[in-house]
């Protein structure tokens, strides 16, 4: 699947681009260190459509987090993960596939370069951030198999690791955690699986050490350390939905005019902001309804939220 | 005894919106410093709202008649942080932007309950002094036995907010159920005596 157009929203005008070198500078990542210049090839001119929003600190986007299986509190994952072992790390995948293959991180990371990829992060809770992801398209990963003519979805497992993860000791939720997309979700180009993020390798508490980005859905959609993808044939159950059918939806696709019981989806907060900052307007699609609005043409997106 | 304690206390149950107030002027209050003092205040609140209604049982429980001269001052608090919190929730979170407010109260089901738990803790600030117990007598009685429901609305309002079952919501939970069953039980005592003589 390719984008066979650029619109003009999506090249990032150069001030922005200078301001985002600034900043790397700032953070200590020029382009001349190793890791930088072995692994990223800085897409400046591909999917970066963020122009206007600032980039959340570092310290918010590596301490604020979503990570049951760390711990409830948005404290607890960078608390909790610190030990976290993630090397060695396969990821199986596997289901309705004619060659189902088992790669090793390394692999991936070696035979599939990281870019940056600038986007927001909406949380169903009602914040928000702006991440410098590294990471690269799902597809280019998926594209290693050929799925079967059955398949129609793709299911994302996280590890499940008790000893390790003392959130997975409660039932909190039905552990391992699962997510899924469909297959044309899965295989857009905005999709992509996280190596890294602030030009860093990616931290434990930010699901190391890969994970799933899907940037005009929820959140908690984009799941962290992937140890399973499988085709699959039926609709998969994701976690949350299992938790809570009535408030958690397949799709979870950010759309500021479908209300979650909890929480409004018209406005988000800024992390990072102070505390007399004034919430944003939700964008539909968390802005990005140009590339990916047309998954769901004809579809009733209240009734699949 | 109680000159010196009732004033210690009263500084003791302003220790909170003193921390409250210097994590907002000096910028401690992290990632998201909205949710953060909406959550400090509503927990003081819950705390308040709880601690006020330990008094009665505890001088039952222990038989002395002291608690009872700290249930007003720590339902007051309840009611102090329960407007700081709803102020927050208005002021800072909506910046008096009534429309989704409105849309909130009547769409969400914690909000509702937690905006009638704040709006029926009113009557009982209102009816708090010296005057009004004089004045309602027997009636004044019953008035606050509308903490009761504070009480349990205050908790649900916890219970509904959280994503999944959280351990903290569950312990208001359980502190709420004793609480109130040792009145219940209490009660009973009385009963039974009353029917003996």
């Amino acid at each position: 699947m390719k984008l066979n157009k650029f619109k003009s929203s999506e090249i990032t005008p150069e001030n922005i681009y200078r301001n985002r070198r600034q900043f790397l500078k700032e953070m200590g990542i020029v382009t001349g260190t190793a890791f930088v210049s072995q692994n990223i090839i800085t897409s400046a001119l591909s999917y970066t459509p963020e122009t206007e929003r600032k980039i959340t600190p570092y310290k918010f986007a590596t301490t604020y987090n979503n990570y049951y299986e760390f711990g409830t509190s948005k404290s607890d994952p960078h608390k909790n993960s610190k030990d976290f072992i993630t090397k060695p790390w396969n990821i199986k995948i596997d289901g309705e596939v004619e060659n189902e293959i088992n790669l090793s991180v390394e692999e991936i990371k070696n035979t599939i370069p990281s870019e940056e990829r600038i986007y927001r992060f909406r949380c169903v809770e009602g914040w928000s951030m702006v991440v410098p992801w590294l990471g690269f398209p799902l597809n280019k990963l998926l594209n290693k198999v050929k799925p079967t003519s059955k398949a129609k979805f793709v299911k994302f497992t996280s590890v499940y690791d008790p000893d390790q993860m003392k959130g997975q000791r409660f039932p909190i939720l039905n552990w391992p955690y699962k997510e899924g997309l469909r297959i044309d979700e899965a295989m857009h180009p905005l999709t992509i699986m996280v190596t890294g993020l602030y030009g860093k390798e990616l931290p434990n508490q930010n699901g190391a050490p890969l994970r799933l980005i899907v940037p005009w859905k929820y959140g908690f959609k984009s799941a962290k350390a992937i140890v399973n993808i499988k085709f699959v044939e039926k609709m998969p159950i994701s976690s949350w939905m299992n938790a809570s059918p009535n408030e958690y939806g397949f799709y979870s696709n950010v759309n500021p005019n479908v209300s979650h019981p909890r929480w409004s989806q018209a406005t988000e907060r800024v992390i990072g902001e102070n505390i007399y900052s004034p919430r944003i307007k939700t964008l539909m699609f968390n802005g990005y309804g140009d590339e990916v609005a047309g998954l769901y043409d004809g579809m009733d997106l209240r009734k699949n939220f | 005894m109680i000159r010196i304690f009732k004033p210690t206390i009263f500084v003791l149950c302003l220790v909170p919106f003193i921390i409250i107030a210097y994590q907002i002027l000096f910028n401690k209050l992290g990632a998201e410093p909205v949710k953060e003092v909406t959550h400090q205040t509503g927990e003081w609140t819950l705390r308040f709202i709880l601690l006020s209604l330990a008094m009665t049982p505890l001088k039952n429980i222990t038989k002395i008649l002291v608690w009872i001269k700290y249930r007003r001052m720590l339902g007051l608090f309840a009611f102090f942080y329960g407007t700081l919190h709803l102020l927050t929730y208005i002021g800072l979170d909506y910046q008096f932007n009534l429309d989704p407010i409105i849309d909130d109260v009547f769409n969400k089901k914690y909000i509702f309950i937690g905006f009638a738990a704040w709006l029926l803790m009113m009557p009982l600030a209102v009816t708090s002094n010296q005057k009004m117990v004089l004045i309602l007598k027997q009636n004044w009685k019953k008035i606050h036995r509308l903490s009761y429901l504070v009480g349990i609305f205050a908790v649900l309002h916890f219970i509904w907010l959280s994503k999944t079952i959280f351990f903290e919501p569950l312990i208001y939970l359980i502190i709420l159920i004793t609480l109130l069953s040792l009145r219940l039980n209490f009660i009973k005592f009385l009963f039974k005596k009353k029917t003996v003589t």
